[in-house]
């Protein structure tokens, strides 16, 4: 029973990391960016959270839309100013552009508040759990965030795939010059993935620094990784990959920490590369943004 | 409808057009033709708006679009095709053409997908609509290419090499599309390597050799003119 139990627990803890890379793999899908800040930014999403409700009084559930709001607002003008140019110039500008981002936002965050975390507590709902027998029991808030992570993953679906501006979108992926010939402005279309793609790392984040009870200035560089991970193990491109991928890399987390609390990183990374090794397309694999 | 008004183009050193100028009025079919290297994609590429400009204007129906950008062209009616088929693989033939529809011809709902439908009908690709753009044979993608830009309600279509690579029953099947356009009133600027297949559509040649215009007029003068005689024997024994 305690091993359903951690594999209910993992299944969980993957909707963050399905959450996370799901906006990873849109930018990746359609502008071809390897967006090494994503981790950063999802926790700025968190500051942005846990900040609003300390300093400015939003009440706790409301601070997913104002992190919502400014992340999206942010990823507009960091489309606009700094990532549009880079990919003007080569393929692989732009990853620099993101690399120089991930080392300035954990930064600018100690410099403001410094390296104690930032509170952003839930309360009840931290701790409330449905029994389900037998010893086992699913908390409330983490079922929430697997919801959340399934309800944004088909959002994204159905957006293109489903809506004219999804399969506009799917045919600039394709070809962003020949788009412009079909009366297609591609730049607008970049800011769009960008702004959709930080909008729900800054839910992720929130429901991140909800789930630790807060959130401190490094904790971006671990969850980048995750989500990479995340978006390898089910398959570039593949957003019921991205899905999927999440939920493994959760339960073998959760495996790794029923067996050792040193594990849980090591058992991750291990799923990981057996994945690269032996499955290099990822687990749903198939073309882009399928 | 189009004005091309003392057109260079130069990559670096190299001039691939040098003081081009050139007026089609509306309606009106013209064929480019000339050896490799004469500057014909770079002349519809800066029609189009995807090729850079060095000097001189452009102007649709009177406007100055020479800055413009090919998506705004695409809006005020410049159609093209493209002479390697560039098709968005991973959408079906009916998205792609839907695309262009609603973006190019600023259509929506119902109206989008029945110009889409009028475009794939007039291509002959309607039984394809629903294979995914990607798995389509060669002949299949050049009537995309040309399908898309239908599906844009051009009123100058720019036609890049859509004949080369197709059988002669293949060609003469594009050749009678580009007619029936033609004759729905549509400008058509034409590049094509196969002559016969040109000369059954257009009013007027013209012939392009290392960035200038060396002949334009009928397609009878122009095809027995000395300069052309001499652009492609030159170009042969070179």
């Amino acid at each position: 029973m305690t091993w359903v139990n951690t594999i209910l627990q993992g299944l969980l803890l993957g909707g963050i990391f399905a959450m996370a890379a799901g906006g990873l793999s849109l930018m990746f899908g359609v502008m071809r960016i390897a967006n090494l800040a994503h981790g950063d930014l999802m926790i700025l999403g968190g500051y942005a959270a846990a900040v609003s409700t300390l300093h400015l009084g939003v009440p706790v559930p409301l601070t997913v839309l104002v992190s919502m709001a400014v992340l999206g607002g942010l990823g507009y003008l960091l489309q606009r100013t700094l990532l549009d140019r880079a990919m003007a110039l080569s393929e692989l500008a732009p990853m620099m552009v993101t690399f120089g981002i991930a080392v300035m936002i954990p930064n600018a965050l100690a410099e403001v508040f410094s390296n104690d975390a930032q509170p952003l507590n839930i309360g009840a709902l931290g701790t409330a759990s449905i029994e389900l027998g037998g010893g086992l029991a699913i908390g409330w808030f983490p079922l929430l965030t697997v919801v959340a992570a399934v309800l944004v993953l088909t959002g994204l679906h159905l957006f293109l795939h489903r809506t004219q501006i999804g399969r506009i979108t799917r045919a600039t992926a394709d070809d962003p010059e020949v788009v412009r010939l079909m009366g297609v402005d591609n730049l607008k279309i970049y800011a769009l993935t960008t702004v959709i793609s930080l909008v729900t790392v800054a839910l992720a984040g929130t429901l991140y620094a909800m789930r630790q009870g807060g959130v401190t200035p490094y904790e971006g560089q671990l969850t980048v990784l995750f989500a990479f991970e995340t978006v390898v193990i089910g398959g570039l491109g593949s957003l019921w990959g991205t899905l999927a991928g999440g939920l493994v890399l959760g339960v073998a987390q959760s495996a790794g920490a029923q067996i050792s609390p040193d594990l849980p990183l090591l058992a991750g990374h291990v799923v990981f590369l057996l994945v690269l090794v032996f499955r290099p397309q990822g687990l749903f694999g198939r073309s882009v943004l399928a | 409808m189009l004005e091309v008004e003392h057109l260079a183009v130069s990559f670096g050193t190299l001039r691939v057009l040098d003081d081009v100028s050139l007026a089609i009025p509306p309606g009106q079919a013209v064929g480019i033709v000339g050896p490799n290297g004469a500057g014909k994609s770079t002349l519809i590429n800066a029609v189009s708006g995807t090729g850079q400009v060095s000097r001189g204007t452009v102007r649709l129906a009177g406007r100055d679009v020479t800055h413009t950008s090919a998506a705004r062209r695409c809006r005020w009616g410049i159609g093209r095709s493209h002479q390697i088929p560039r098709p968005f693989g991973d959408l079906s033939v009916f998205e792609n053409v839907l695309v262009a529809a609603e973006r190019g011809a600023g259509l929506r709902g119902r109206d989008a997908a029945a110009q889409a439908l009028r475009s794939l009908e007039a291509t002959g690709l309607l039984s394809a609509a629903n294979t995914m753009a990607g798995a389509v044979p060669l002949l299949g993608r050049k009537r995309l290419e040309l399908a898309r830009a239908l599906a844009t309600s051009p009123q100058l279509l720019l036609l890049d090499e859509i004949a080369g690579g197709l059988t002669e029953g293949e060609a003469d099947e594009l050749v009678s599309t580009v007619l029936s356009l033609k004759q729905a009133g549509v400008t058509i600027m034409w590049i094509e390597h196969v002559v016969k297949a040109l000369v059954q559509v257009v009013d007027r040649l013209v012939c392009l050799a290392f960035g200038r215009i060396v002949a334009d007029g009928s397609p009878e003068e122009v095809l027995a003119s000395r300069e052309v005689a001499e652009v492609y024997l030159g170009g042969a024994l070179a």
